[in-house]
């Protein structure tokens, strides 16, 4: 187990010096540099005395030793200057942390608040109207983009019946601390989270709906059965006990999904996250940002998997092979 | 006494043959079988008709003239859909978007079908090593958050055009199918006309693309009709988002990032709430074939 677990974390460190080594190498295709827009329309500084800073700075280095010096940078949470908003990367990237987390939360909490009862009842009573009911939404959420969902929420939620908030995270007006403000915020919160959340329970009941259908015809299914165990304990005590715990495994590609997910929901909801951050840092051409976000991304990404596959290692052993 | 087993052996093949349709058979007869997948499939050659034929009904031209006194119209009898902000016929584009992302979601699937394909058969029919390597880099490719690195890529490649985003986005579209192809490919090799055809010397190539890929071409069908729908939804999404066609070939997407101001998607709904059911029906059209195509490959699952 303690080798399993060794071996994947192992696994991950040339993963990530990989990650950084590409969007290192994508930061540098990005037209501009640090220098960009720093000295931009400002007539003292001539182009010799930039051509100087520039050396200083050690631009002109080979790539590596520029790689070395920046992902030594990154790894202290140094992401460089916002050219934009004229402040350091990570300044900017802390205010909007908060809000993506809070909104992948919440999305994944309300995703198998949903998700997990109704793939038990699918799987539970296989063949009834319920089922097919399920089946079919589940088929819509499997269908259904979720920028289009994410709109058509809006449109409906927002627009025609007006009982959300559309946009920001919060009404301005309001004071921090304040109940009002704690009831606006939770208030945008809802379309997002359930824009997200609703088709995003598909992989869940899929999976639950299969291996219940699996497990039911088992042999310890059927002893629990002839021993007398009542039908509901035999889901709970048995089989659910079997079928929940993997989910717990699939958290990791929930999370990457979350992430993709994310840049459409908060560019749709105008929501102040790192998603509507990196969409419009990239329209603007704030390539540190983008640098910055890209990276942060894809790491958070590896070790989510990482840490699903030891879940999954932990909750069947048979998947600890190699 | 000789002729009559001729003629038996004959009609045993044709019996052998009844027995054994083709996937094009059986997937018509699944397809025939499910009422949703039948619907699905006629509503679907509706839209790809009408929207491939419009060169025939639509004046293209005025497709792309701008007339500002005719901008945000309601729709009406002359346009249907009404008017965008360029006095444009929303109708019209919405004939030329459903073209531009049906082609491109195609050309995606396509072209990543290939890549994963080739890579899948490389990995799976080698085993061993080379395929311990080839996998570690697919885990790697997979994990990395893909829009992300598309919207990246489309931003720095100089002299970005269609042919770019399609590459681009196939490049990233092709993973799922190389894991897909290379663990069937693997239990493949193992088989008897596969050692037959090494031992007689074919050369490995040959044994990948023409006795390993028609038994797995099945598979590589069932696949491709389930991507082509996430594929139009990758690129109507990017092209919402503005990192997708470029501006001068509009597609269902474009007309969607109008749903950018409160008062567009409140009072001018006709510009993009079409575009946005468009894709809808599309993906669930797609989707049910697609469902029925994987039913017909799979002889269990069967309904007909």
């Amino acid at each position: 187990m303690l080798q399993f677990i060794l071996r994947r974390t192992l696994i991950m460190i040339p993963q990530i010096i990989l990650v950084s080594i590409i969007v290192f190498l994508l930061a540098k295709a990005m037209p501009g540099d640090a220098l960009t827009g720093a000295f931009q329309g400002n007539p003292d500084v001539s182009q010799e005395q930039i051509q100087k800073i520039r050396e200083k700075l050690g631009l002109n280095d080979p790539w590596y030793q520029q790689y070395g010096r920046w992902l030594g940078n990154a790894v202290q949470g140094d992401f460089g200057q916002s050219y934009v908003h004229k402040q350091p990367v990570t300044h900017l990237l802390a205010g909007k942390v908060e809000n993506t987390l809070l909104l992948s939360f919440f999305t994944l909490v309300v995703t198998y608040i949903i998700a997990i009862p109704l793939g038990i009842i699918s799987g539970r009573w296989t063949d009834t109207w319920a089922d097919k009911i399920i089946v079919t939404y589940n088929y819509f959420a499997f269908a259904t983009p979720v920028f289009v969902f994410a709109l058509l929420m809006m449109y409906l939620f927002s627009f025609v019946l007006g009982w959300l908030p559309y946009g920001s995270s919060v009404d301005i007006k309001l004071e921090e601390g304040t109940w009002d403000y704690f009831v606006s915020r939770a208030k945008h919160l809802v379309l997002p989270v359930l824009s997200g959340a609703l088709i995003a329970t598909y992989s869940t009941i899929q999976y639950l709906r299969n291996d219940i259908i699996d497990q039911k015809l088992k042999d310890y299914v059927k002893t629990a059965r002839a021993k007398g165990v009542p039908e509901g304990k035999v889901y709970i005590r048995h089989i659910l006990r079997n079928s929940l715990l993997p989910i717990a495994a699939f958290l990791g590609m929930e999370i990457t999904l979350m992430i993709t997910g994310s840049i459409f929901i908060e560019s749709i909801f105008s929501y102040p996250g790192l998603g509507f951050l990196f969409i419009q840092s990239i329209s603007t051409r704030d390539y540190s940002v983008v640098t910055a976000l890209v990276l942060i991304s894809s790491t958070a990404v590896i070790i989510g998997t990482m840490l699903s596959d030891i879940i999954l290692s932990i909750v069947d052993p048979r998947i600890r092979i190699e | 006494m000789k002729d009559t087993v001729i003629v038996d052996e004959k009609q045993l093949i044709a019996k052998e043959k009844a027995n054994n349709p083709s996937l094009l058979r059986t997937i018509w007869r699944e397809i025939t079988h499910d009422k949703m997948a039948l619907g699905s499939l006629i509503i679907l050659i509706i839209i790809l008709l009408s929207a491939y034929l419009s060169p025939l009904y639509i004046d293209q031209e005025a497709q792309h003239r701008v007339n500002f006194l005719n901008v945000w119209k309601a729709p009406s009898a002359e346009h249907w859909l009404g008017t965008d902000d360029g006095g444009r016929d929303v109708f019209g584009q919405l004939m030329l978007g459903t073209r531009n992302s049906f082609t491109i979601g195609f050309m995606v699937t396509l072209i990543a079908g290939l890549l994963g394909l080739t890579y899948g058969l490389i990995a799976g029919f080698y085993g061993g090593k080379i395929d311990n390597i080839m996998m570690r880099i697919l885990d790697f490719l997979m994990v990395l958050p893909s829009t992300m690195f598309i919207i990246v890529f489309v931003v720095i490649v100089p002299n970005y055009t269609v042919v770019t985003f399609v590459l681009i986005m196939s490049a990233f579209a092709w993973f799922g199918k190389a894991r897909l192809i290379r663990s069937r490919a693997l239990q493949e090799r193992e088989l008897d006309y596969i050692n037959a055809s090494r031992t007689l010397g074919t050369p490995s190539l040959k044994i990948m693309f023409f006795e390993m890929f028609p038994n797995l071409s099945s598979l590589v069908i069932v696949n491709m009709t389930l991507t082509l729908a996430g594929n139009i939804g990758v690129e109507t999404g990017l092209t919402f988002l503005g990192f997708g066609l470029p501006s001068g070939t509009p597609s269902l997407g474009t007309l969607i990032s109008f749903a950018r101001t409160p008062d567009i998607v409140q009072n001018k709904w006709w510009v993009w709430l079409p575009a946005a059911l468009l894709i809808l029906v599309m993906m669930l059209c797609i989707n049910y074939i697609g469902q029925a195509v994987k039913r017909a490959s799979d002889a269990r699952q069967r309904l007909a």
